[in-house]
């Protein structure tokens, strides 16, 4: 059996983790490869469905990140941002989706390292959380009625 | 509620308004909303303990409003969402005359929403000792189980929308579900269309919601899903302070503090 | 063919079921869940609940489910192949405690499903369902089967329907062939029938309108205020539709995912203002009236004009789950 390799969705703001991002590459530090990163105007155009439909198709685990508190380029969409992401997160967890395969994090354009290291704990994470079986099994539920 | 039944037909009579929304007497020991437009029919007027459907989802119905500018009689949780509604700019003090009615089944003079607001906070939203405990309950659960749990209560769901028309906060004439471009949510009732549409209808409801528990009493699987909106409330009032719709303040998600403070972003 | 009766019973009617169970059916039958009763899938006899008059949702699920694959897709480089699902084998299906009316509705659903075009994933599917009904010993307000060529012991649609009779035992009438083959395959549960007369162990429901009356009625009434009047209180949501029996109007849906993807049949209701929107913006049912009086002609003026039986079984389960208090009862005997 070959090992599991964690699949993550990475939705990040434009200017500040994508640029910092970037900057990880630029910089030539190397990280882990399970990442594929969507890129937005601003963490405040972040829709929580978005979240939803990654775990629907297949993500075993998600990153969202943009600008640090006073730092968003439209002024306030990360405090929006914010406040959203706490209500989602307590909703999530009264639902039983887990929210250790969510992590969100502030990155600025500067910290091509710290995204660096975000990607590869968050990578490790989910390595030891395992693939999303039950959230799968929800998603799957057409496909496998079909083989009864 | 001899005083309520005066009260509408001198509304009636002045033609202050031209319809009355309130309860009457429904099938068996059910009651039901009446919409009067003639003072004759104004002694159909009830009010009781019955008397738990949350009438100010008619305010926003085009059905409704075309009858003309109407009173509605309002105990606590329609008093709530009408000035939900008045902080979200549906309504205007010109567009209603509101028949308060107190716990106490006292009918009370509302002159302006600021009265309703100043009158709402002697009565604050509380969520019920037994419904936090159930809620801690679930949170007790294993992650895992505590998901099938949802899984499974959410089964019965096939999606006739009962709860989403029952809300007085859910007026917009096209909602995100019925959208395809792109469509958000499967329109199918299955597991993963279920979830989905629950989580959003709560997501759009957070720090929104009153507490009436409209949505779960029209549900007719009897689904719990006013569990979620309440776990909500909870959390608005834990992270933000406490909760209850005031008209010069923004809705939760629509307004921030630069030092709402968080413990999972890293 | 000719009616069988026996006498089962209680304890017999137990093992009836363990035998059912234990040679692998799949069995619905109501289960309670708070004060409702719900038609669910049980796997042991002490689930099923007895006290119900009828459950909230309806028994069609098992025939029409509310999302159902018709086919399903695969594209690779060199072909598409496509699982159609009329091709599949539907598994058998016992519906336990369905209520006479529930058993009735099955009647004008196949109607439907079997117009200009054969529907045969349900007629697969109907094919495999056995009918064991139970005549019902109460009724309430809002039951008005007696009204629509029903009643509370009505025999039509059901494979067996049991009477429970005073001490508990039951009189089973056996009124199809696939009846008959239950019966036979646990005969020696089954006892001569009972002198004991059926119709004094029914519950009373009274005839509250002359359907053929109505359909005449509404053949002029398209433009009347009575259907503003009744329908005020609609909230526009589904769920009358949802739980009616004989309610079967369906929404197609593609979900699709990458070079995979399925095309549904899902549950719709003519209570949605989306149900007649038009891409355009028009919409030829604009008001919550208008789709009120739909759902009224269409039960009571266009199915019984194109079959001759009323869409409507009078189970009240509509005016039931109504959060308004809509009662199409009420409706009906008003006009």
């Amino acid at each position: 059996m070959t090992e599991f390799e964690p699949k993550i969705i990475a939705f990040v703001c434009n200017w500040c983790t994508y640029a910092g991002a970037d900057l990880t590459g630029t910089s030539r530090i190397k990280y882990a490869q399970n990442v594929k990163i969507v890129r937005f105007p601003c963490t405040g155009r972040i829709d929580f469905m978005l979240l939803l439909k990654s775990f629907g198709e297949g993500a075993d685990g998600i990153i969202v990140s943009g600008c640090h508190p006073n730092d968003c380029h439209y002024t306030s969409g990360n405090f929006h941002a914010r406040r959203r992401w706490i209500m989602f997160r307590g909703l999530l967890d009264m639902l039983g989706i887990d929210v250790r395969r969510i992590q969100y994090s502030w990155v600025s354009a500067a910290e091509g390292a710290k995204w660096a290291d975000i990607v590869n704990s968050t990578v490790n994470t989910i390595r030891e959380l395992g693939p999303y079986t039950e959230y799968e099994k929800v998603a799957g539920y057409l496909e496998k009625e079909a083989k009864q | 509620m001899n005083e309520l039944i005066k009260k509408a037909v001198a509304l009636l009579e002045s033609d202050s308004v031209q319809v009355i929304i309130g309860y009457a007497e429904g099938t068996g020991t059910r009651t039901r909303a009446i919409f009067i437009t003639r003072t004759a029919d104004c002694e159909n007027l009830i009010f009781d303990s019955r008397c738990v459907q949350n009438l100010a989802v008619y305010l926003t119905k085009s059905e409704i409003k075309k009858l003309g500018k109407p009173a509605i009689v309002a105990p606590i949780p329609v008093l709530r969402s009408i000035l939900q509604l008045a902080v979200e700019n549906q309504i205007t003090e010109n567009d209603l005359v509101v028949l308060g009615i107190t716990p106490q089944s006292e009918l009370v003079d509302f002159e302006s929403f600021a009265a309703i607001e100043a009158f709402l906070s002697t009565h604050q939203i509380v969520i019920e000792e037994k419904y936090q405990e159930t809620i801690r309950e679930i949170k007790a659960m294993p992650v895992t189980e505590r998901f099938a749990y949802w899984v499974k209560e959410l089964e019965p769901c096939f999606k006739c929308y009962a709860c989403r028309a029952a809300c007085p906060l859910c007026y917009c004439t096209r909602c995100t579900v019925d959208n395809n471009q792109p469509q958000w949510i499967s329109v199918a009732s299955h597991p993963l269309g279920n979830l989905e549409w629950h989580i959003m209808r709560a997501m759009h409801l957070a720090g929104r919601c009153t507490d009436c528990e409209a949505c779960y009493n029209a549900c007719p699987m009897s689904i719990p899903i006013h569990l979620l909106t309440k776990n909500m409330l909870q959390d608005v009032t834990e992270n933000f302070g406490t909760y209850g719709p005031s008209l010069d303040k923004l809705n939760t998600l629509s307004s921030f503090k630069p030092d709402d403070k968080e413990s999972f972003i890293r | 063919m000719q009616t069988e009766n026996y006498l089962i019973r209680k304890p017999s009617l137990e093992k009836l079921f363990n035998n059912l169970i234990g040679s692998g059916k799949t069995i619905f039958a109501p289960k309670a869940k708070g004060k409702l009763a719900l038609f669910d899938n049980v796997k042991a006899y002490g689930e099923i609940t007895e006290d119900y008059i009828v459950t909230a949702n309806s028994a069609k699920s098992v025939v029409f489910p509310r999302t159902e694959k018709l086919f399903s897709y695969h594209k690779s480089k060199e072909k598409t192949e496509i699982t159609d699902a009329a091709n599949s084998s539907f598994p058998e299906v016992i519906l336990w405690g369905t209520r006479p009316c529930d058993a009735a509705a099955f009647i004008p659903l196949t109607d439907t499903f079997n117009g200009d075009y054969k529907d045969i994933i349900f007629n697969s599917r109907r094919e495999k369902v056995l009918l064991l009904s139970f005549s019902c010993n109460k009724s309430d307000d809002y039951c008005f089967c007696t009204s629509v060529n029903s009643g509370p012991g009505n025999t039509s649609g059901s494979d067996v329907l049991f009477t429970k009779l005073p001490g508990g035992d039951y009189l089973a009438e056996v009124m199809t062939p696939k009846g008959q083959l239950l019966v036979r395959e646990s005969i020696d549960l089954f006892e001569p029938k009972p002198e004991e007369d059926k119709d004094r162990n029914l519950a009373v429901v009274a005839n509250r309108f002359n359907q053929k009356e109505i359909q005449a009625k509404l053949q002029n009434l398209f433009e009347n205020p009575v259907w503003d009047d009744k329908s005020r209180a609609c909230l526009g949501c589904g769920s009358c539709a949802y739980v009616c029996p004989v309610c079967s109007c369906f929404d197609i849906q593609d979900e699709a995912h990458g070079n995979k993807g399925t095309h549904l049949r899902c549950w719709d209701s003519c209570g949605f203002g989306l149900f007649t929107l038009h891409t355009s913006g028009h919409n030829p049912r604009e008001t919550q009236s208008a789709r009120w009086r739909q759902r009224i002609l269409h039960k009571f003026l266009y199915i019984p004009n194109k079959s001759k039986i009323a869409g409507c079984v009078g189970c009240g389960r509509c005016s039931r789950s109504c959060p308004a208090d809509i009662n199409i009862l009420e409706t009906l005997t008003s006009l």
